[in-house]
């Protein structure tokens, strides 16, 4: 199944790894970062309806 | 019902919420599909062998290094003309997906290059227009985080994207106005003329910007909702502080 690479294997390989690691990370981060903002916003909300009330 | 309804923070992120179910699994499967396509059935070109794979996530990387840079530009300028926020937010989360396709780009060029043209790396118009460019994409996300208060730091990230759009665009057309050094010119637009890319790579290649287009889709919106909620957090904690 694997492609024969021959002498471009580590230049294919490199090039496939690198921007799927990059691409992987961008995509965490952005997921995290979204996940923890939302929380921190609607107990900050929370607390502020608490006051308001 | 016009574009400047989705100016309206809580349109934005009700929207983006609709959206983001769809674009996101379509963006991971089109990418999916492109990749796969590109890295395991294709053929060898006849002169760069195997290294012609790289094509499928150099191309649709380096184009999208350049477009995010435009779409920032677009927003940057709503901003500095209607101060609509979310217009000025959708162009902070915009800059790291821009910065991430810069270095792809880069590093798969330097990957690409090295076996091809004998060198990892050359001062070439090309080449060296885009490490400008990623300078522009760290410099701008540092130019956010230095300056406390978010509106004047929306105006200077905004006249900076103004400065950057010149390399920008110099990173798309160097090797039409210099003619020379080791980067070729796109050969993706040449279908029909003369040496055109073969559809056994021109269609894969196809898929894989189409994906990338729609990954940046969904992490531009992703983003874009989390930075409206971050400055609403902001906001709330400040006037929290003060009593």
């Amino acid at each position: 199944m694997m492609p024969e690479l021959g002498k471009y294997a580590f230049a294919v390989l490199a090039s496939y790894g690198v921007t799927l690691a990059a691409l992987a990370g961008l995509v965490a981060v952005s997921l995290l970062r979204a996940r923890r903002m939302k929380r921190a916003l609607a107990a900050a909300e929370a607390g502020r309806g608490r006051i308001d009330g | 019902m016009s574009i400047w309804e989705y100016a309206n923070p809580k349109k934005f992120i009700a929207t983006a919420g609709a959206v983001l179910p769809i674009v996101a699994p379509l963006a991971a499967l089109v990418l999916a599909v492109g990749l796969i396509w590109g890295f395991f059935f294709t053929p060898d070109d006849y002169k760069q062998g195997a290294t012609v794979k790289i094509m499928f996530i150099h191309v649709p990387a380096a184009m999208m290094a350049i477009n995010v840079w435009g779409m920032m530009l677009v927003t940057s300028l709503v901003w500095l003309v209607r101060r609509h926020h979310v217009s000025a937010l959708a162009a902070r989360a915009a800059a790291p997906i821009g910065m991430t396709f810069t270095l792809i780009a880069l590093a798969t060029g330097a990957f690409w290059g090295q076996p091809m043209w004998g060198t990892w790396w050359e001062w070439d118009p090309r080449l060296t227009s885009f490490l400008i460019l990623l300078l522009f994409y760290l410099g701008y996300m540092a130019l956010w985080e230095a300056v406390e208060n978010p509106d004047t730091a929306a105006d200077l990230t905004a006249l900076l994207c103004i400065v950057g759009s010149v390399f920008a665009g110099l990173s798309r057309y160097a090797v039409k106005f210099w003619n020379q050094g080791l980067h070729q010119d796109s050969t993706i637009l040449k279908v029909g003329e003369k040496d055109p890319l073969d559809p056994a790579y021109y269609v894969p290649l196809v898929v894989c910007i189409i994906g990338f287009v729609l990954l940046f889709v969904a992490l531009v919106l992703l983003r874009t909702v989390t930075e409206i909620r971050a400055r609403r957090l902001a906001v709330l904690q400040a006037r929290e502080r003060l009593g």
